[in-house]
């Protein structure tokens, strides 16, 4: 690494130029944290100031039926486990309603299902749109549209295009995992690769459908995987600006068939990727520390080191308060908004298209 | 600030206005970057030292009952206990059967517990090849009220038994109203700093902690600064500072509505630590405190040490907080936030790289 690697970086960030491989480079090399993160946060600020954004939102996983296997992936089930399950639409409402109603973002994701046809996707898009018209829907990985594009026998666009008009907002960023071949075969060979993750990006993008992207991190990938990963994003977001938002994620061994092979990935690397994925990313609006994935200390410290987005509570539980105490989504709330001003940061509540919907001063 | 963090950088002293405004102001990455630049002007490599000790609490009863603790019992509590210097051999054999070669001693303040127990202990244990580093302020204080003996001749029995060194607790926040409040019946700020100033005329080195993260003001905390740096130039006899935040539960002060110190609060007085502290040379970041994340992290916040890998603790576990390693855990990830991992003698002397 040159020795004034990251000077030449903060050059290149004043005068709004994006760094390239070489630089990338020396950023995980480098052991200068504190510089990195100054770094990141410097983009941070030149596209969202002091915001810091949160979303309440529920997380539905429809099912942990998969055939894909992914050998990363601690939630499949094959489908005759004790544990095993299958939501009905009819259960996705029930457990809608029980939650609070500040709920602004509905999050689905599930596996790939052996057995369900493509209409149980479409209903269930269309009746929680029917019952909770204000909430935005976010929902199915490019992984889940593949899969049911091959279920159907229709085209991505085809799929897409039903979704979207049963009331599909936006999609995750899931799937992607990382962009490399020799990942992919080795981890998850079952899982469509980058051309059929990007192709399905671009479509929902030109249909006015905006997505989000991650990277999954701290396995068996290489750094210049890390970095090709990040500056593929890049190119994409070039050519079909529609992602709102990046969400480095770090791999969490336990109950995988790498736990006690692979550790996971420490806290100070988890920063770095993250830094490093504010200062590649330059073109994307929004990073966000997932707080869910990398513990609520560091997604706090991590506001520090480009991230502008914590995602939100993922409520889980219903809310079974009683009268006269504050339920645990209003507590959730307020240690949000706690957490990002002792931060030193403006909080600002979202939806899931990154419309602020509050700011609190 | 501009020029208060241009004088850091020039490596001078910043006085009790600058560091307040410091404190509440500063920006948490530029506290971070001075913080560093004064810890490698200190130890210009990357070692990160650490200790493996074990921390023996020979006696759980304590009449002052502070309200932070909850590890404190009556005499009369069906979990009370004192060891006998019998146990407390006991459990130093078995310590130099797992290699640790120090034991932190520290208990309650019994007043049951005669005179002649502090000093037959320091003596026996001494006997063994396991460093003995015994016995913080308040229990200090209690020895020459049992005794009626001075501060000065209860250091002086000590050290004639045996000890070189003793532990910083006790100090919690040293101003007076935070004092007041939390732990009314532990010795005073000037006690605790006059115990501090005699140990060291002594020739007894010591360390120095702050509890914070509870009704604390940042007055409150640059005003501990300031008392131990004070005194640091007077003596020269602090090795290193130790920061801890309050942990909550099963005590009388946790269930008094506070937050809880997050883990940038914790790297921020890591940072502030080390530049308010210019005299002193080691600056710990407590994995055991915050957690490993942010301990690992707060070696890019001015920190030199990782504290001990404790083979036994009680205190905070009776707080509910059990934070468990091993030495090569701490190495690793002492290696992975980019530095060179070493074990350390209670005098800071590297024993060996890891």
């Amino acid at each position: 690494m040159k020795s004034n690697a990251l000077g030449v970086i903060e050059e290149k960030i004043d005068h709004r130029e994006t760094i390239n491989i070489e630089d990338a480079r020396s950023i995980l090399e480098s052991d200068d944290l504190i510089k990195i993160a100054m770094l990141a946060r410097k983009i941070k600020f030149q596209k969202t100031r002091d915001k810091i954004y949160f979303v309440f939102n529920k997380h539905i996983n429809y099912s942990n039926l998969c055939v894909s296997k992914c050998k990363f992936c601690a939630f499949y089930r094959n489908g005759n486990e004790p544990d095993a399950y299958t939501m009905s639409v009819d259960n996705i409402i029930d457990e809608i309603a029980g939650m609070h109603k500040g709920i602004r973002e509905i999050h689905i994701v599930g596996g790939l299902h052996p057995n369900l046809q493509f209409s149980y996707y479409v209903d269930m898009i269309s009746s929680i749109k029917k019952h909770f018209p204000d909430m935005n829907i976010k929902a199915f990985t490019a992984a889940e549209i593949d899969y049911f594009s091959k279920i159907s026998g229709l085209d991505y666009e085809s799929v897409l295009k039903i979704l979207k008009d049963a009331g599909l907002d936006s999609m995750p960023g899931g799937g992607a995992e990382v962009f490399s071949e020799r990942v992919r075969r080795k981890l998850y060979p079952n899982k469509i690769p980058y051309e059929k993750w990007a192709q399905i990006h671009i479509i929902a993008h030109d249909m006015g459908i905006p997505t989000n992207a991650t990277l999954l991190f701290g396995h068996i990938e290489t750094d210049d995987e890390i970095i090709d990963h990040l500056f593929k994003l890049r190119h994409l977001q070039e050519i079909s600006p529609n992602f709102l938002c990046f969400i480095p994620l770090s791999f969490h061994p336990q109950n995988t068939i790498f736990e006690g092979q692979i550790k996971k990935v420490d806290a100070v690397r988890e920063l770095k990727v993250l830094s490093l994925s504010r200062i590649i990313l330059d073109n994307f609006p929004h990073i966000k520390a997932y707080w869910v994935m990398l513990s609520p200390k560091v997604s706090q410290i991590g506001m520090h080191f480009g991230a502008d987005d914590i995602d939100g509570t993922i409520g889980q539980e219903r809310v079974t308060h009683a009268a006269g105490a504050k339920s645990p989504i209003g507590l959730a709330k307020e240690k949000i908004i706690n957490t990002i001003k002792n931060a030193g940061f403006t909080p600002v509540e979202r939806d899931a298209l990154y419309n602020e919907l509050e700011i609190y001063n | 600030m501009k020029s208060i963090y241009k004088k850091i950088e020039n490596f001078e002293r910043i006085t009790e206005k600058e560091g307040l405004k410091l404190i509440k102001y500063g920006d948490f990455l530029q506290l971070a970057y001075l913080a560093n630049k004064i810890r490698f002007k200190k130890h210009p490599d990357k070692t990160v030292t650490f200790i493996l000790d074990t921390n023996i609490n020979y006696t759980n009863i304590c009449n002052i009952k502070c309200s932070f603790c909850a590890f404190y019992r009556d005499k009369d509590d069906k979990d009370a206990y004192t060891f006998s210097i019998e146990e407390l051999k006991q459990k130093i054999r078995n310590a130099e059967r797992k290699g640790i070669e120090t034991a932190l001693i520290q208990g309650g303040l019994n007043p049951d517990i005669p005179y002649s127990y502090y000093i037959d202990t320091v003596r026996e244990l001494s006997k063994s090849n396991v460093y003995v580093h015994a016995f913080s302020p308040p229990e200090i204080d209690l020895m020459s009220r049992i005794s009626g003996k001075s501060i000065k001749d209860v250091l002086k029995d000590l050290k004639n038994a045996g000890l070189k060194t003793i532990p910083g607790g006790g100090a919690e926040i040293l101003s007076e109203h935070v004092r007041k409040k939390i732990s009314p019946r532990k010795i005073s700020t000037n006690s605790w700093l006059d115990i501090m100033r005699k140990a060291h005329k002594l020739g007894i080195m010591t360390t120095a902690t702050m509890m914070f993260g509870h009704i604390e003001t940042y007055e409150d905390i640059i005003e501990h600064f300031e008392h131990l740096r004070n005194l640091q130039d007077e003596t020269h006899g602090f090795r290193a500072f130790i920061a801890w935040d309050f942990k909550r539960e099963n005590s009388a002060l946790g269930k008094m509505s506070i937050k809880d110190a997050t883990g940038m609060d914790y790297l921020k007085i890591v940072a502030m630590a080390r530049i308010y502290l210019d005299n002193f040379d080691n600056i710990q970041a407590s994995w055991a405190s915050q957690g490993k994340d942010v301990g690992e992290i707060a070696l890019h916040f001015g920190a030199n040490d990782m504290g001990s890998m404790l083979v036994e603790e009680h205190v905070m576990e009776q707080a509910g907080f059990r934070a468990e390693s091993s030495v090569e855990e701490i190495a690793e990830l002492i290696k992975k936030a980019g530095f060179k991992p070493a074990l350390r003698t209670t005098s800071y002397k590297v024993v060996q790289y890891l």
